[in-house]
């Protein structure tokens, strides 16, 4: 744990200048399933998507109920396309991993985070 | 309007006939005028509904066509204006207000008209026929004064007419008949005096075998005098005497009719002159007039096929029919009286409902010939398609009358089973083919839109219960599978995956979706094949905690805000003092709400999910169980106090549920499982209301099963009477074991077995009776599970990887969700409102 602080400290010393926040290890996240990382006073769902070999970051906060939840969702994919979704286990609200969009025909969406995977190490990038 | 190089085709009469043959050959060419003559004031209208005026429908609800439509198919329409000539040499008609027309084709649609005995007095003023608008109108108005009132004719036209005298108010109304039935045409006499005794019991009074021989009266009716010397006093009197064809036009100009009056045509409705035709009621085609609206119609069709140079031929029509007649449906069908030993009869009546039914069969008893159906004629429809397709009768034909009885699959033929060509409306010529297509094809997917892409269903409307079985039947053809599949990822039922992945042996949902679906899964179809892993090789269900609901991969339930609740198992809801002060002391440690559930354990809510192993760390040491709240599987099986303490009790049910629940907890199904042990017959378990329920009686106990609480709730059904505790326990292993095998994914018993052909009386047979032979196999998977049942949360606990992902945040695992808020409440918290 303090070693993960430790690498906070120098990815937020370091990397100002790409934004990057060092979130977990890659061995943190379930495969094809979530985690819930906190950065500051933000919570931040992270989902390691094996099956397709890609990550996902979002905001935690399902906008249907204002619940801290969505990495605790189930992710999964739709359509012809193979669009990567998460839905929120509280009410099985999906969203669009790659855009943040509602596709349970509601109006709110989510926000996203690009991911960055390098030895081992979960970063996610923070606009300032 | 009347454009000079089109052929001109004059129609003379605007009934539904005439109307119809419009119809059909503007939808066939535009290279004809078309000029039609009616002697009637309005466009031509729906007859067949006409005691409907008395309804409250107007004459422009039973027009057959809007105001505008002659005009905008550039249809020539003379109204109130009989042809008075034809001349033949000149092909010219001669309108009675002096027009003068000229024709290439010909097309008599003059219809019929009442028959009127020439009975001394039917000039007399009260005595009316039933054929038009004004028809009625006479009588509307006459009705108001009149108090008793007849109907000369017991046939269907008579009836009819009996019923508008009813609607028109008249307190007494009677029905006089020639012959010695009702309906002669259509009915023998055992239906006739079924429909005679219904008749009554609707204030109608029936005499028969009646011959009149005077009408009564000072300038107006008084009274009937039959021949029998006897006499029936009246104000009013209909004639319904049957229909007499309108062939004195034809007459005139030198056509051929018939000796009984009738146009005589060929199979192409072509009178003697080859340039005439005549078509419905007017029409006489071997010796026969077709007095209904559907061959009407089809020698419509036939006419407008001909001119415009298709071939096509009438060959007489069936003259099958089912009506309701004063809310008494009536039907007759084929060859109605057939007796030995050109065929055999089967007949079932019921004079307590008013039920009569027969049908004649051929004397191998393969085919259906014809039959009479009287207060219940749901199955015309059926009957007539499998006469008119000479399909092969079930082993029992008298099932096609009686249903399916014992719980047997139907035995009568579906409509799915008809050909293609099967012909469903006959008014409008539309095959069992051109419906199922135009709902596969997407055009329809109701009755609504069948009725606009086809017009089945918008004549006499008699098909309608046929088109729609044919609708839902062929979206179940087509998407009754689409329906049961799982998700877009996986084209198999729940049954077929359990299927498939016992008989390859895949343990993980990866390898089940390589093999078997595709895409990358969804919040549907994890959970759902998590289930059948679970339920497979009973295997822990956190080696793949993502691929289950929130509440299984946390082995408790989400609640609002977050947080969890966690729920021990309690068996039968027996349990010690020293384990209740645990709970006590463990919601007081972890800060929890407590409450006593539905199914008489403890429900703790409010737990972050960082305590959850903590919490589950104390209740496990003091000897409590996960008690599977979160899962679809066993929840509780509530019992009484049994007859260890109660005075009443007949059996311990606190053992026997305590037993029970041992048994089957953990056990992965379909959907949550409930049960309940009753000790006596006062039933206070509400073990019927359970998805299994034990009763206990005095020789052993009674086993209910698929009953329901809930919001749709049903009582359990009997599966077994006064057995022992070993028995029971099989058929138990038995029932649960296929209910795992073969409900869909969140389905409960009670629906499964809503939905299962046979009900009870199947289920019984496959438990019970074995019926299926897989009795043996299904006992033997139970008892696996039985011997392989671990504590999911005992595994979770002692194993150090698994507990690590009972955390909120991964980068710091000691830090619990700052965002759960809690409300004070009666000395305990709730959640925060959302």
């Amino acid at each position: 744990m303090s070693e993960i602080l430790e690498l906070n400290h120098q990815i937020e010393t370091t990397a100002v200048s790409e934004n990057l926040f060092f979130a977990c290890y890659t061995d943190d996240v379930p495969q094809n399933g979530g985690a819930c990382v906190k950065y500051k006073d933000t919570q931040i769902a992270i989902f390691n998507f094996t099956r397709r070999g890609e990550w996902y970051a979002t905001q935690n906060l399902c906008p249907h109920k204002q619940q801290m939840a969505l990495s605790r969702g189930m992710i999964g994919s739709t359509g012809h396309d193979c669009e990567p979704k998460v839905a929120c286990p509280f009410h099985k609200k999906t969203f669009s991993l790659k855009s943040g969009d509602c596709l349970s025909g509601d109006d709110y969406s989510i926000k996203i985070y690009p991911v960055l995977i390098e030895e081992g190490k979960v970063y996610i990038r923070i606009d300032k | 309007m009347v454009a000079k190089n089109k052929k001109n085709i004059v129609i003379i009469g605007n009934g539904m006939v005439g109307y119809k043959f419009c119809e059909k050959i503007i939808a066939k060419s535009d290279d004809f005028n078309l000029i039609v003559f009616g002697e009637e004031p309005r466009r031509a209208y729906d007859r067949v509904h006409l005691s409907e005026y008395f309804n409250g429908k107007t004459a422009e609800d039973l027009s057959m066509s809007p105001a505008n439509w002659y005009q905008e198919n550039h249809i020539t329409l003379h109204l109130s204006d009989p042809v008075l000539e034809i001349n033949r040499q000149n092909k010219t008609v001669h309108s009675q207000k002096g027009i003068l027309q000229p024709y290439d084709y010909l097309v008599l649609a003059t219809g019929s008209s009442a028959f009127v005995p020439n009975i001394p007095g039917v000039e007399k003023e009260g005595v009316f026929v039933y054929r038009t608008i004004e028809d009625l109108e006479l009588m509307k108005n006459y009705a108001l004064k009149a108090k008793k009132g007849a109907v000369m004719g017991g046939g269907l036209l008579g009836l009819e007419a009996a019923k508008a005298l009813l609607d028109l108010g008249i307190a007494e109304t009677h029905v006089i008949e020639f012959a010695p039935r009702l309906m002669p045409r259509q009915v023998d006499s055992a239906g006739s005096k079924l429909l005679q005794n219904k008749l009554q019991d609707l204030g109608l009074q029936i005499h028969l075998n009646k011959s009149t021989s005077e009408i009564v009266g000072d300038g107006k009716i008084e009274a009937l005098a039959f021949n029998d010397d006897t006499q029936l006093e009246l104000d009013m009197l209909v004639i319904s005497a049957g229909i007499r064809p309108r062939d004195e036009l034809a007459k005139l100009s030198g056509l051929e009719v018939g000796t009984r009056g009738g146009i005589l045509v060929n199979e192409k409705l072509q009178t003697s002159d080859p340039n005439i035709f005549a078509i419905g009621e007017c029409a006489l085609y071997k010796d026969m007039i077709y007095g209904l609206v559907a061959p009407g119609y089809e020698m419509a069709e036939v006419v407008a096929a001909n001119i415009c140079r298709q071939e096509k031929y009438f060959y007489g029509f069936d003259m099958s029919t089912k009506l309701k007649l004063i809310g008494v449906d009536v039907a007759s069908f084929g060859d109605a009286f057939v007796t030995e030993p050109e065929g055999r009869t089967i007949v079932f009546e019921d004079t307590h409902k008013g039920i009569y039914k027969r049908i004649n069969i051929t004397n191998d008893g393969k085919y259906l010939l014809g039959g009479i159906l009287i207060g219940d004629a749901d199955a015309y429809n059926i009957l007539l398609q499998t006469i008119n397709n000479k399909i092969i009768l079930p082993p029992n034909p008298e099932d096609l009358i009686l249903g399916s009885r014992g719980g047997e699959t139907d035995g009568g033929a579906g409509v799915m089973s008809l050909p293609d060509d099967a012909l469903i409306c006959s008014c409008e010529a539309v095959t069992k083919g051109m419906i199922c297509s135009a709902v596969s094809d997407g055009t329809a997917s109701s009755i609504d839109d069948i009725k606009k892409c086809t017009k089945a269903g918008t004549g006499c409307g008699g098909c309608v219960p046929l088109v729609k079985d044919l609708i839902t039947g062929t979206m179940q053809e087509n998407g009754v599978y689409i329906k049961n599949v799982i998700c877009e990822h996986f084209d198999y039922s729940r049954q077929e995956l359990l299927d498939l992945i016992k008989l390859n042996k895949i343990k993980d949902y990866d390898t089940a979706l390589d093999h078997f679906g595709k895409g990358d899964g969804c919040e549907v179809c994890k959970p759902a094949i998590a289930n059948i892993l679970a339920g497979v090789w009973n295997d822990l269900i956190l080696k793949q905690d993502t691929i289950q609901d929130s509440n299984d991969r946390f082995l408790a339930n989400i609640q609002k805000g977050g947080t969890y609740s966690v729920v021990p198992r309690i068996p039968g809801g027996e349990i010690t003092p020293e384990k209740l002060i645990v709970i006590g002391q463990v919601a007081q440690k972890y800060n929890l709400y407590t409450k006593i559930t539905g199914g008489q354990r403890i429900d703790l809510f409010g737990a972050h999910l960082s305590d959850l192993p903590a919490i589950w760390e104390e209740l496990i040491d003091a000897g409590f169980e996960s008690g599977h709240a979160y899962g679809k599987s066993l929840r509780t099986v509530k019992s009484c106090v049994g007859s260890t303490w109660c005075r009443f009790g007949l059996q311990d049910s606190v053992s026997f549920a305590i037993e029970v629940e041992d048994r089957y907890k953990g056990l992965r199904s379909p959907h949550k499982l409930k049960g309940g042990v009753s000790g006596c017959i006062r039933e206070c378990a509400e073990a019927q209301s359970k998805d299994f329920g034990i009763i206990a009686t005095e020789k052993g106990y009674n086993l209910y099963v698929c009953g329901n609480g809930g919001s749709k709730p049903q009582h359990a059904l009997l599966l077994a009477a006064d057995i022992d505790k070993e028995t029971c326990i099989k058929y138990l292993d038995r029932f649960l074991m296929f209910y795992v095998r073969t409900a869909d994914p969140l389905t409960r018993t009670a629906t499964w077995l809503n939905k299962m052909e046979g009900g009870i009386t199947y289920l019984k047979n496959v438990i019970i009776n074995d019926s299926l032979g897989i009795a043996e196999e299904l006992e033997a998977a139970m008892h696996y599970h039985v011997d392989t049942y671990k504590c999911e949360w005992k595994a979770a606990i002692e194993n150090p990887e698994m507990r690590k992902r009972f955390a909120h945040f991964v980068n710091a695992p000691e830090e619990k969700d700052p965002t759960v808020k809690f409300a004070p409440m009666r000395e305990q918290v709730k959640a925060e409102a959302w």
